[in-house]
């Protein structure tokens, strides 16, 4: 019974990290920048795929594609930032909405047309793979790897935002524009910077979930449901408010699934309208 | 004698709001243009009124309200269940399961708008859609009832007044479909140039303003919202009854998804851009994945953007600056 | 106007018109693009193949096909398809489907058009009870699972079986002929579980079947990522397939599905209607065209396509290019042929497939994972609808 429970609520954080992975990037494009960005998975699509091209053609390490999905959906995401997304900083975010949205089926109807739509074939190395056995329980050394990915994350993510130079432009930048002008701030630099940010951590988190759930160019809007519901129970603009409640998604939906299997895949719906009832700006929102 | 002036304006100003500008009478009479310009197309003409009027109703509590909601399909799916469940049981006659399917829209409307009335932003957004989506699972687990992913099976409808079945061109669908449309379009045309519909204007506008010049603020959101909704279970019922199926994607979060694109592609608050925007929306989809159909979405993605860069607020948002000022109302 | 109102008239009026053409129109549906596409895409290319293969005359007429997207699960687009198809195409037959609420909305189109109507992936008994004019090249989900749970108990020495399954509707159908066939033939069901049809982590699902110390999991999922999923949660929890037997529908352990699985999918146990690596002359010749043209492996979707216009081409020949639907349906029933998945033929009563069931185990041959079939059922018909019958 206690065996169980350990292993529920470890199988849990470690899905609830995988929530965090793939969606930390938001909270900081949707929730420090304020810009809805619904193509948040696409740019997580666009690092599935850099990662998976780069293991299966080039034989590359999967360790070494990680800084690589990092990066090529930054970059990738600076171009659009600089065409598309500047244009509406501080406009209707209805707009925002449909700019992100026809940015989905373009970014959905290229990697069909590039890769196919066939579910590519994600295998990590051996090291990553099986599970370690401790009392009778199997421990995934995946998710252990997917935990300590999540928790440096955090850590280095709050460093950066609440320590830094940059961090402090980037925090006065987005509570008042033309204030932070007048101190010299490049708010249009540190905007481009913030959005690369948010969307290189989104090619991160695809590069990382893609084991688990698979890539094939429905990515780009199967999991932005999940990601959405992360941030908004988080609450805006909280790198540690995500973190909370990703493990509390994991590991009630983990529960649910091994305890209540009926009711499981209500559990995480009726999780996130309870909260957001609660507190209708999150557990960590400060609206 | 101020206090009358006063009076007498705002309701010069009303009265002028509501009376129909020669556009809009333009464009009501070419809507039975179909039957004859286009008569292969009335199936597609049909279902893109059901949208347009499904738009109407979000309009009415996005554009009018200023409630976002991405769980608007509840409602839509709601009616279309109830009429299709109300055929397989009872009778097929089609107004009986309308007004039916509107009944049950509109109380799980009510009901509903007490709990959503005090939330706005982001939580507004994912309360509405997470309980569309519990709804959707219990439509799901409920398969005695809904007949599950398969979808309703035994929906059947008997002919219009006994008389017009719907057929295979899809004539009777139009005709019912447009007729439905225009008469909710009518109702929500009086409800947003009433006072009512002013004083939502300045709930969304400034909430805290309207509260203080005594406006009680939650209980027009609810009223709107459960006209929404009313409107929102004709739209599936009309669905049900045009198509004759009924599947557990009239309640899901693709559909809430897509009529919220359709709306802002369209323009949000002026009620034509719900119906411009399904106009569009539905002949580009139609007419792409004709042309392209496993490549389609690149194009739709493509106006999305152009009408966002080039029409800011929406097709009808951008028309409206780029139009004469005596052209359009704002 | 009045002639308008009375759409059958004129859908008579065009029958008669369309069959004195030289021409045969098949209107596809098919989801080209959204979740479901990959289905579509491979339904699609078998079809394609067929057609390459055998030119695009037949019985003296040119055949053409018109494509539409329906885009995954929408029946009244579906629908709406259809009636467009032959309303406005004038198309003779109506393919595709690989979903069943699409199928089902435009059964209701053949049958008030009197069209045929070839299913080639939907897998619900019901559907071919929807029109006197459909026909079906797939399988049926019964027909798998019945076999599947026959063999289990009766020829696989499996008592107890966990049963975890998609919470969706063939997911219940797959459960419900695999249980009553099992239990039937004596074996037990010691636990069960309903998984969300976009549930992407398994290991709690997996830890509580292994808990529960069957000898068997039966798992069913519709495809897309999950058996990848699947798989790695069975490993990971270190379920040992030489213990605890893994039983699956042909999905578990497709094309893709072993691509992502790997080593971790050996001993894996499923029944399916065809696999690429059947080993008939046939059906190598068939796999190195699909491979020379489309550069793939075909699956079970590419031969439900591929089947399906050799019904459709079979049926003209045999009416002589007659394209109304009592022509061709009538042409189709009793029809039999040596498909590359071995011989099938189209129940005269039901209109549904009658072919060889093979219940097959992932093993590695030669370094690559493979579905090698080591028994088989001959000539098995849907269960279901023999039921309704008696």
């Amino acid at each position: 019974m206690i065996g169980s429970f350990v292993g529920v609520l470890y199988d849990g954080f470690a899905y609830g990290m995988l929530l965090f992975l793939l969606s930390v990037g938001l909270s900081v494009t949707l929730g420090m920048m304020n810009f809805v960005n619904l193509a948040h998975c696409a740019f997580g699509m666009l690092g599935g795929f850099v990662a998976v091209t780069l293991i299966n053609d080039l034989h590359w390490p999967f360790l070494a594609t990680l800084p690589a999905a990092f990066v090529a959906a930054a970059a990738a995401s600076v171009v659009f930032e600089r065409v598309l997304y500047r244009r509406l900083y501080g406009k209707s975010d209805l707009d925002q909405c449909l700019l992100t949205i026809g940015i989905v089926f373009m970014s959905i109807a290229s990697a069909a047309w590039l890769f196919g739509t066939v579910q590519q074939p994600v295998q990590l190395p051996s090291w990553l793979r099986g599970s370690v056995d401790i009392m009778g329980r199997g421990f995934g050394v995946y998710r252990f790897f997917l935990i300590c990915v999540a928790l440096a994350l955090t850590g280095a993510l709050i460093a950066m935002l609440e320590f830094t130079r940059f961090g402090a432009r980037v925090r006065a930048a987005v509570d008042n524009q033309r204030m932070a002008r007048g101190l010299g701030i490049d708010v249009d630099r540190v905007f481009m910077l913030t959005f690369a940010l948010g969307s290189g951590l989104a090619g991160l988190g695809g590069a990382l979930a893609i084991d688990i759930t698979g890539l094939d160019p429905s990515f780009a809007l199967a999991y932005l449901v999940y990601v959405l519901i992360v941030v908004a129970v988080g609450g805006l603009s909280s790198i540690g408010g995500s973190f909370v409640a990703a493990t509390l998604l994991g590991v009630s939906d983990t529960a649910g699934k091994y305890y209540f299997p009926e009711i499981s895949s209500f559990l995480i719906y009726l999780v996130m309208v309870g909260i957001l009832m609660w507190r209708p700006a999150g557990l960590f929102g400060k609206r | 004698m101020a206090l009358g002036e006063v009076k007498s304006a705002s309701v010069d100003h009303i009265a002028r709001r509501a009376k129909w500008h020669p556009l809009e009478i333009v464009f009501w009479l070419t809507t039975p243009l179909p039957f004859v310009l286009t008569p292969d197309y009335l199936q597609l003409a049909s279902q893109i009124a059901i949208t347009a009027l499904f738009a109407i109703s979000l309009d009415l509590i996005l554009g009018y309200g200023g409630l976002v909601s991405l769980g608007h399909a509840a409602f839509f799916g709601l009616g279309a269940y109830t009429a299709g469940l109300f055929s397989k049981h009872f009778w097929g006659e089609p107004f009986s399961g309308l007004l039916l399917a509107a009944i049950v829209a509109g109380l799980f409307g009510y009901a509903l708008s007490f709990v959503i009335a005090t939330f706005r932003g982001l939580a507004l957004i994912m309360i509405t859609m997470g309980i569309g989506q519990l709804l959707l699972e219990a439509a799901n687990s409920l398969g005695w009832l809904t007949g599950g992913a398969d979808g309703l099976q035994g929906v059947k409808m008997s002919p219009l007044f006994n008389r017009f079945r719907f057929d295979l061109y899809g004539v009777t669908a139009y005709a019912y479909s447009l007729t439905a449309l225009f008469l909710c379009f009518l109702v929500a045309r009086r409800v947003t140039n009433s006072p009512f519909g002013l004083s939502l204007r300045g709930i969304r506008e400034n909430s805290t303003r309207m509260l203080a010049i005594g406006a009680p603020n939650t209980r027009r959101v609810r009223m709107i919202f459960t006209i929404a909704a009313v409107m929102a279970g004709i739209a599936g019922a009309l669905l049900t009854q045009t198509t004759e199926t009924v599947s557990l994607e009239t309640l899901g979060f693709q559909r809430s998804a897509d009529l919220l694109v359709i709306l802002i592609l369209g323009g949000v608050g002026r009620l034509y851009g719900g119906v411009i925007g399904a106009v569009i929306y539905m002949i580009a989809r139609d007419q792409f994945s004709g042309v392209n159909p496993q490549y389609w979405y690149f194009w739709i993605g493509m106006l999305l953007i152009a009408v966002v860069v080039f029409l800011p607020n929406g097709i009808l948002g951008g028309a409206a600056r780029l139009l004469p000022k005596t052209w359009v109302r704002a | 106007m009045l002639r308008l109102f009375s759409g059958f008239a004129a859908v008579s009026a065009l029958v008669a018109a369309s069959s004195a053409q030289a021409q045969v129109k098949i209107g596809m549906i098919v989801s080209y693009s959204g979740q479901f596409a990959d289905t579509g895409i491979q339904l699609d290319n078998g079809f394609k193949l067929y057609m390459k293969q055998k030119g695009d005359t037949v019985a003296g007429k040119k055949v053409e096909v018109i494509r539409k997207d329906v885009g995954g699960i929408a029946p009244d687009l579906a629908k709406r398809l259809a009636q467009e198809l032959i309303v406005r195409d004038k198309a003779d037959v109506l393919g595709g489907f690989e979903l069943t609420p699409n199928a089902l909305a435009a059964g209701d189109v053949s049958a008030e058009a009197k069209k045929m109507m070839v299913v080639m992936n939907a897998a619900t008994s019901i559907i071919t009870t929807k029109s006197p004019y459909i026909a079906r090249t797939s399988v049926t989900t019964p027909m798998l699972n019945d076999a599947l749970g026959t063999w289990a108990a009766k020829s696989g020495g499996i008592k107890k079986v966990y049963t975890l399954v998609s919470d969706f509707g063939p997911g219940h159908d797959a459960l419900n002929a695999f249980k009553e066939a099992f239990t039937a033939a004596g074996g037990q069901i010691v636990g069960s579980a309903l998984f969300p049809v976009a549930n992407m982590d398994f290991g709690a699902f997996v830890q509580a079947a292994k808990d529960s110390n069957p000898d068997a999991i039966y798992i069913w999922t519709p495809g897309g990522t999950q058996p990848g999923a699947i798989g790695k949660a069975l490993n990971e929890r270190g379920v040992d397939t030489t213990k605890i037997k893994i039983l699956g529908q042909d999905e578990l352990t497709g094309v893709s599905a072993l691509k992502s699985m790997g080593d971790l999918g050996v001993g894996i146990i499923t029944a399916a209607m065809y696999d690429y690596n059947l080993q008939n002359p046939l059906n190598q010749e068939f796999v190195k065209a699909y491979q020379a043209e489309y550069n793939r492996e075909p699956d079970i979707f590419s031969m439900g396509g591929y089947d399906g216009a050799q019904l459709i081409y079979r049926s003209l020949e045999k009416s002589g290019g007659k394209a109304d639907g009592d022509s061709l349906i009538a042409a189709a029933k009793g029809m039999a042929w040596q498909s590359p998945r071995g011989p099938v033929m189209i129940d005269p009563e039901t209109r549904d497939i009658i072919l060889d069931v093979y219940i097959r185990k992932v093993e590695k041959v030669n370094g690559q994972l493979r579905n090698v079939e080591f028994a088989k059922i001959e000539k098995v018909k849907d269960p279901v609808k023999a039921k309704m019958a008696k």
